[in-house]
């Protein structure tokens, strides 16, 4: 009961955060709001007992990848987005569609599953065995991701960095 | 108790909703927090499955997922600047030539 409890409220915090960054015209309230959804995942992970997996999404996500956000939307001052006639066809074909999709999978779901229930805390995955895990199991793709992550870092500072000046042509003496 | 099915049935909202916001916005940078968003709601879906078959594997998983949308918003952000400098507009509507 205290599980089914806890998880309704914040999925519906979740749920409810999700629809206000579709609502709201300035992209720091959607950034705001989608703060709200990640700490309320990181919850419903915890029910799950994903405990190393609560802390990645609050540090990582709620932390770090939402402060970029933030940043670049105060860098570039975005304002308020307008309206466009694509954006109104957009809204009168996306909305009825997703919402006939999510109560198609709803659905589907509820006459599927029998009786598979998730006790609180049904998988424990304390940090050091997911870093057990990491270094022995998927030593090759943490390896890999190490790369990537060095790839993105130096693209990011070379997407962003000011083009030089193209000098014009020397003249050979 | 919780059956599973309620957990998929969450990812799965919080996914359309992305895949919505990812049609219906206008700014680059909302755009960009649906795509974070329909990620969150796959990774929901992983753990879940996780516990349910007792599998560690799946929030391995997780952290790989996390690990490269973190590089994606990087790279990404780092092209909306790019765009921004050049173009002065963050409506996806006016970016619509590959060459100034």
């Amino acid at each position: 009961m205290l599980h089914l409890s806890l998880f309704l409220i914040f999925g519906a915090v979740a749920v409810a955060g999700a629809i206000n960054l579709l609502v709201q015209r300035h992209p720091i309230n959607s950034a705001l709001s989608l703060i709200a959804v990640m700490a309320s995942l990181s919850a419903e992970y915890l029910l799950l007992g994903a405990e190393f997996v609560a802390a990645v999404q609050v540090i990582v996500y709620a932390g770090a990848v939402m402060v970029l956000f933030v940043f670049v939307i105060m860098l570039l001052n975005a304002g308020e987005e307008e309206h466009t006639k694509g954006s109104r066809v957009a809204i009168i074909f996306g909305v009825p569609g997703m919402l006939v999709g999510s109560l198609l999978v709803a659905w589907t779901l509820l006459r599927q599953s029998g009786s598979s229930e998730l006790e609180i805390g049904a998988l424990p995955g304390p940090p050091a065995t997911i870093g057990w895990l990491l270094f022995h199991d998927f030593l090759l793709p943490f390896e890999v991701t190490s790369v990537l992550v060095l790839i993105a870092i130096m693209g990011a500072v070379v997407l962003a960095s000011k083009p030089e000046p193209i000098s014009p042509p020397r003249k050979e003496a | 108790m919780v059956p599973l099915s309620y957990y998929l049935i969450l990812s799965g909202i919080l996914f359309s909703c992305g895949v919505l916001g990812f049609l219906i916005k206008r700014n680059i940078i909302t755009i960009f927090m649906s795509i974070e968003l329909m990620l969150n709601g796959v990774n929901l879906s992983f753990v879940a499955f996780a516990a349910y078959w007792h599998a560690l594997s799946g929030q391995v998983f997780v952290f790989f997922v996390m690990v490269v949308a973190a590089a994606e918003a990087a790279v990404g952000l780092a092209i909306i600047i790019a765009v921004y400098r050049t173009r002065e507009t963050l409506n996806v509507d006016q970016v619509n030539l590959l060459k100034l």
